[in-house]
């Protein structure tokens, strides 16, 4: 194809930028963003770094401010010697749920890349953030890096009032519980203070108001008395079962001093922020990715970009999204890149070109042509677990030839369950979707009960989905954690979800410290 | 339009304060795996960076993980050529199926660098150096600035003049930068020729004129007097402070009575005083020599590995010592340092002729010697500091009281050995002698 790119509608020539040249790239790749994928996102911060401060985001968990510690000292030293040795490239970009949304770009980058990578992060990655129900609910993205800045200069007085030590263990053991620090299900009781004390004062009143000594007398009832040793008003007091350990500890414990109830807090509150970002890998990076995509491709047919910075960027672009098979040694498990980018792009194609299995299969979308309002709601409302539950296509199916392994412990092998045939279609989707969701896949512990003006023993339940436990030493030393923030004896039963059978149980008194 | 901040010129290390944090908390066992390289390296490689691995207590990460060996799960896998519903897979080896991630190769499992800086900080831990001294050893050598030659790039200061005006010279033939001289030449032509009345031939020729003094200007501006590309600077090149030179002679005893601890505490006890000669000394060379009842040369391998049956004699390696400095280190060129390890046990009468020895010839030449006896650590109560003891010790007694430049110590433990140096230490840093 012949294509009359004149010089002056490029965008830029040559591998070198400079900010006049970023700027005008932003501003037309936005344009193209808003006109043709309309989307919605937030201001952009754009910020030029070295390799040396990429390494340093990365150990501090990918944020611009964060408090001090050694596991980050230890996680620099790690990616530090990857990076060193040549074992892993740094990421050509990072991007921050913010309000702006901050975006660093390594100043490595040739044009063309900083081109490509402001398409994927300050548009794509911005407008999910934007967006996507699951941030919208949990994360507050205007106050994040406020917060963040609060949090660590509140640690550095802490460190300074009551020193390192003190400081450290408690976020040692603050970052064991992380994964069981964020709530899955419901919100956090959201009353103020006051308006809370508002409301136990009425609840009072109501009670004296009603009272009647008449029912004082009555017997108590045969359900009342076998639910004794169950003690549920004072469950209910708790509000337990509870499952978010960190949350419990922080308002329960009745050893910790209220600075070391901050820091807990602290820690609650940035794993709550993550906690979405675990859920939409394929949505986040597949969205990204096809917007960068989309976007590359838009400014190369309107002549904007030259046939070597593409044929660049295409290159970049293979690279991420390269899948090998299961039984390649490059294999590493599924690249949320290339699953996301593929479906979205199957969705594409199943709103403009659609087979008869797609009219089948979706029979909301195929043929209907509306692919950009399917794409934005989609983005707006799943996460990883239930986009591929909704949208994952037989034809997709077929294309990475994807099949199900069963895999039980004791069993010398493992057994193909299902392959990319029809009746394997819906068990591959399934139990694809299944592997996506945080909340199945993360162990499920939960407080169950604690006698508070007894002896304190915390307990807590482990719920076993299939017969998987947990890994004995890193168990026993979690368990230490808790102890230490709990302050008297904490014990986890694992209890079988189908069945309520307890399968064992174990306590601290039992592990030596 | 988006907001730009260049953060490249920010302050770099922003985990540094980690790094500290985390070496803090692993400090024992990286003092373990330190002291274990100084043990098995050789004397000069303390004073440099060393590769650690990732120590293993104190710096886990629990949390509850799902045990890889139990229950029941299933591996979503891409790529799947010639599998049907209901094939079996033999599972590889032990742990997870296919695909499952491997058993427990995690993030823990590597080496890392520690700098100059914290190997030190860990070995004078030990060592209880204060902190002075300390500052001391780690501080790198002082350099010099020295001309070397010119540069295109430099501060403003270091202009050198007549080298840029040499080049902007040569620039102005080359490119033929019109002459101030040409300019007048034609101005003057122009004056002459309007004196007289105009004529037609003059008005063209003084429009011609008028056209040449234009381009000629415009050249002029074109091509600078002094351009950019002229301009060059002297340049600098430090240069170390040059010292003169130094040698260190370790003598020891290798006899069957200095076992593993013995020979550890010789070793640093001689790294300290090679620390110490580094930071003053350019160049260091560094002579081993063991004695049994004979005392030979040998390399640093040898030195601290082999051991060789025999009787004690030390005057022996005093001998082989005075003999190598006759031969290669003229007392003129060289500042010679000694020191000497043993366990006390001498020859019985020897202790006499090393007295000989050292008051009539070595203590001449040496800068210092220092002299170490390694006991045991509880023997270090019974002795103490008083003057009983084996034969040798009594022997250097009577050298230390006539020489300042002797020390001797009794040590037991890594803490006793900078007690040894103290007085050299104290001294102050200019080179002892010149050349």
């Amino acid at each position: 194809m012949v294509r009359q790119a004149s010089k002056s509608s490029l965008l830029f020539s040559g591998s070198d930028w400079d900010f006049k040249t970023l700027s005008r790239a932003y501003d037309a790749i936005e344009a193209i963003a808003v006109e043709e994928l309309h989307l919605d996102t937030y201001p952009v911060q754009m910020e030029i770094i070295s390799s040396q401060q990429m390494l340093d985001a990365y150990s501090s968990v990918g944020m611009p401010l964060m408090y001090r510690h050694w596991s980050f000292g230890k996680h620099f030293l790690y990616q530090d010697l990857l990076y060193r040795k040549g074992g892993r490239g740094l990421a050509y970009e990072l991007v921050i749920n913010s309000n702006p949304c901050i975006v660093y770009l390594m100043e490595e980058n040739t044009m063309a890349l900083q081109a490509l990578v402001t398409a994927h992060a300050a548009l794509g990655h911005n407008h999910f953030f934007k967006n996507n129900q699951l941030f919208k609910q949990w994360t507050d993205a205007g106050a994040i890096l406020g917060y963040l800045d609060f949090a660590k200069g509140y640690i550095v007085r802490c460190e300074e009032r009551h020193g390192l030590t003190a400081v450290e263990a408690v976020l040692d053991s603050a970052h064991a519980l992380m994964a069981q620090g964020v709530f899955r299900y419901h919100r956090p009781p959201k009353l103020s203070s006051e308006r809370q004390r508002e409301g136990l004062r009425e609840r009072l009143e109501y009670e004296e108001h009603s009272y009647n000594d008449l029912w004082r007398t009555l017997p108590p009832s045969q359900q009342r008395a076998n639910d004794k040793g169950q003690n549920p008003e004072r469950k209910k007091s708790l509000n337990l079962p509870e499952e978010n350990l960190l949350y419990f500890l922080e308002k329960n414990s009745l050893v910790l001093e209220p600075w070391q109830r901050e820091i807990i807090r602290i820690v609650r509150v940035i794993a709550q922020y993550f906690y979405p970002q675990r859920q939409t890998q394929v949505m986040n990076e597949g969205c990204a990715t096809f917007v960068h995509y989309t976007l590359m491709n838009t400014l190369f047919d309107r002549g904007q970009i030259s046939e070597g910075a593409m044929l660049e960027i295409l290159r970049n672009h293979s690279n991420v999204v390269f899948q090998p098979a299961f039984d390649d040694p490059r294999f590493s498990g599924i690249n949320p890149y290339a699953l996301g980018l593929d479906m979205m792009q199957d969705i594409q194609r199943i709103s403009t070109e659609p087979t008869a299995e797609d009219r089948d299969w979706f029979p909301d979308i195929a043929g209907r042509g509306n692919w950009r309002e399917v794409l934005l709601d989609a983005w707006a409302d799943h996460r990883d677990e239930s986009f591929i539950r909704q949208y994952l296509s037989p034809t997709l199916i077929r294309k990475w030839r994807f099949f199900v392994l069963g895999d039980a412990a004791d069993q010398p092998h493992c057994q193909v369950a299902s392959i990319h045939n029809e009746r394997g279609y819906d068990k591959i989707r399934a139990a694809l979707a299944h592997s996506y969701d945080v909340g199945a896949n993360r162990p499920d512990i939960q407080v169950v009960d604690v006698d508070l003006l007894g002896d304190r023993h915390l307990r807590l339940q482990h719920k076993v989905n299939d017969g998987v436990l947990l890994e004995d030493a890193s168990r026993d030393a979690t368990l230490r954690h808790i102890r230490r923030l709990w302050g008297y004896e904490v014990s986890l039963a694992a209890v079988d979800a189908e069945t309520d059978a307890t399968i064992h149980e174990r306590s601290t008194s039992q592990i030596a410290e | 339009m988006p907001i730009f901040i260049d953060r490249r010129l920010n302050p770099k290390d922003k985990s540094l304060g980690n790094r500290q944090r985390f070496l803090r908390r692993a400090r024992e066992e990286l003092k373990r795996s330190i002291s274990d390289q100084i043990r098995t390296g050789s004397i000069a490689d303390v004073d440099a960076e060393h590769a650690v691995p990732m120590p293993e207590r104190g710096t886990g990460e629990p949390s509850f993980n799902n045990a890889w060996n139990s229950g029941r799960r299933q591996h979503i896998l891409p790529g799947n050529r010639h599998f049907s519903p209901g094939d079996l897979i033999p599972k590889p080896g032990q742990g997870g199926g296919a695909g499952s991630p491997g058993n427990t190769a995690s993030e823990d499992d590597f080496r890392f660098v520690l700098s100059r800086e914290e190997v030190l900080d860990l070995f004078f831990e030990d060592l209880e150096l204060p902190d002075m001294v300390k500052l001391n050893l780690k501080e790198i050598l002082a350099f010099k600035p020295r001309r070397a030659g010119f540069a295109a790039t430099g501060s403003p200061t270091n202009i050198n003049v007549g080298r840029t005006m040499r080049n902007s010279h040569g620039r102005r033939i080359a490119l033929r930068r019109p002459k101030q001289a040409e300019l007048d030449a034609i101005l003057q032509e122009i004056a002459t020729l309007e004196v007289v009345p105009s004529s037609a031939a003059a008005r063209q020729r003084i429009a011609a004129l008028r056209e040449e003094l234009d381009r000629l200007e415009r050249r002029r501006r074109r091509i600078a007097y002094v351009d950019p590309v002229d301009i060059r600077f002297n340049r600098f090149d430090p240069r170390p402070v040059p010292n003169v030179n130094a040698v260190m002679f370790c003598l020891m005893d290798v006899s069957g009575s200095m076992g593993e601890r013995e020979k550890d505490l010789a070793k640093r006890f001689f790294v300290l005083l090679h620390l110490f000669l580094k930071r003053r000394y350019d160049r260091i060379e560094i002579v081993f020599i063991r004695h049994t009842h004979l005392a030979q040369e040998v390399d640093e391998e040898t030195f601290f590995y082999n051991t060789q049956s025999g009787g004690t004699v030390v005057s022996t390696a005093l001998e082989e010592m005075h003999r190598i400095i006759e031969e290669r280190y003229p007392a003129r060129e060289w500042n010679i340092y000694a020191a000497q390890a043993s366990d006390g046990d001498n020859f019985a009468g020897d202790s006499e002729r090393c007295i000989a020895l050292l008051n009539g010839k070595l203590m001449r030449l040496c800068q210092y010697f220092a002299y170490v006896e390694i006991i045991d650590e509880r023997e270090a109560h019974i002795f103490g500091t008083t003057e009983n003891g084996t034969s040798l010790w009594r022997a250097y007694c009577e050298i230390d009281l006539r020489w300042p430049n002797f020390q001797m110590s009794r040590i037991a433990t890594p803490a006793d050995i900078y007690p040894v140096f103290r007085q050299l230490f104290g001294r102050q840093p200019a080179p002892l002698k010149r050349a």
